[in-house]
């Protein structure tokens, strides 16, 4: 056998490619229901904490500022840790797939409602003052002027933190969760070969490369133009 | 619950373990972002050649690490290359991925600072008599670092928060002891302790952060 063969052997091993396909795809649909429920939930409760902020309740304020600066500043990995095995002591027991949903979704409502937050308070004051001057009350101002602009501003960095964050979702595999990662871990163990691995990786190539591309591309079509 | 979470007897007793970690992850953090900076300097300035046959290719690098987890990485090193008769160890293993993962991203950043410092000011540095090493060293580089300060800085934070990735294939950092007093202690106030220790070394970074932010968007 030539190096060359045993190399594909060993990484590229059609057999036992073949054997684990399934579980891989498996954890395929379970790093795409997490990521989904990921984005949707942490971005709605960013978008919700920025609205909240914008009343300007000074307790509220500090309270929010805090949340955020707590879930910005810890690692994701010790906040899933903490979930997962610090709940149970008080008779919680999430699962892994919840506590990282959880970690996952807090972790990007910080990032999101710092991103929103700051596209707001970029929407000139006076702009404010004219909409509620035309008799815009202090909802139809934030909905029709200001978040309109807003949006638009948060677009790329928002795009990025969130691929970031939903790539954590191979964190789980910490937590058991049924991930690819995770699949391609035990797979890897129960057939002494690491194609089920190369797979793995290709998957999470082929899931978030595509992602990365659109995000460029989202990136330069909402740039402002300086 | 405070004695759950916050039993100061467990914090007393498991604070040598925890200590060593936080010392662990400090080295770490002081190790890879050098690291990662490093690597990141190389990616920018060779795709500040301008020269597409470089640039694409790079471009395509850079993507690449961006759409693939750390972690996958990680394990990648760690246990997929034992099987070509390459066992790295766990500290190798994270300084090789943080040095491909975050000087991706350092890389990106710094290639859109050097981006961002106008051609006339190269071609007038270079019309003076610099040599293009000057020019990049002495004109381009200082204003494309003051540039993306914010992001430079911000990328380094989530490099020292990746750290505790380290954890997974028993690099002794925080994390890690956390995990290893919890197991002794049976209880999750190691644990409880090791985010204290992250929040309180991290928030000033991310305040920091948070105002430059906010000075950059009203700034527009």
């Amino acid at each position: 056998m030539s190096s060359w063969d045993r190399f594909t052997d060993t990484f590229f091993n059609t057999k036992v490619m073949l054997k684990y396909l399934p579980d891989i795809l498996s954890g395929v649909v379970v790093t795409i229901e997490l990521a989904l429920l990921i984005v949707v939930t942490g971005i709605a409760a960013g978008l919700a904490l920025a609205l909240l902020r914008s009343l300007g309740i000074r307790p509220l304020n500090w309270l929010i500022i805090f949340v955020v600066d707590l879930f910005r500043s810890l690692p994701p990995l010790v906040v899933i840790v903490l979930i997962y095995f610090g709940l149970p002591s008080v008779d919680l027991s999430p699962s892994g797939f919840v506590s990282t949903w959880l970690s996952l979704a807090f972790v990007l409502m910080a990032f999101s409602e710092e991103i929103f937050w700051a596209g707001i308070t970029s929407v000139a004051k006076g702009q404010w003052e004219a909409a509620r001057s035309t008799g815009l009350s202090f909802g139809q101002t934030l909905m029709s002027v200001v978040l309109p602009q807003a949006l638009r501003l948060t677009i790329p960095p928002l795009t990025n933190r969130t691929i970031a964050i939903t790539k954590g979702t191979a964190l789980g595999t910490v937590v058991a969760v049924t991930e690819i990662l995770g699949q391609a871990s035990s797979a890897m163990s129960n057939s002494y070969n690491p194609s089920p691995l190369m797979m793995g990786a290709a998957a999470y190539i082929v899931l978030f490369f595509p992602v990365v591309v659109a995000a460029r591309w989202v990136e330069t079509k909402f740039a402002w133009k300086r | 619950m405070i004695q759950t979470f916050f039993n100061p007897e467990i914090i007393a007793a498991s604070w040598p373990i925890v200590r060593a970690g936080l010392w662990n992850t400090v080295l770490l953090s002081l190790l890879v972002v050098p690291l990662g900076l490093g690597g990141g300097l190389i990616l920018a300035l060779l795709a500040s050649a301008k020269n597409p046959a470089v640039r694409w290719p790079l471009m395509a690098w850079v993507d690449f690490f961006r759409a693939f987890p750390p972690l996958v990485l990680l394990i990648l090193l760690f246990a997929g290359l034992p099987f070509a008769g390459l066992e790295l160890g766990g500290f190798t293993c994270v300084a090789v991925a943080f040095f491909l993962n975050t000087g991706a991203y350092y890389g990106e950043i710094l290639r859109a600072g050097i981006d961002s410092v106008p051609a006339g000011q190269i071609e007038a540095a270079r019309s003076t008599g610099l040599s293009r090493l000057q020019t990049m060293a002495y004109v381009v580089l200082p204003q494309a670092v003051r540039n993306v300060l914010p992001d430079l800085l911000s990328n380094t934070l989530e490099v020292v928060k990746l750290t505790s990735l380290g954890s997974v294939v028993a690099v002794p950092e925080l994390l890690y002891q956390a995990r290893q007093a919890q197991s002794i202690t049976y209880s999750p106030t190691p644990i409880v302790v090791a985010a204290a220790i992250y929040f309180l070394m991290l928030w000033p970074v991310v305040r920091l952060l948070s105002r430059l932010e906010n000075r950059a968007l009203a700034g527009r």
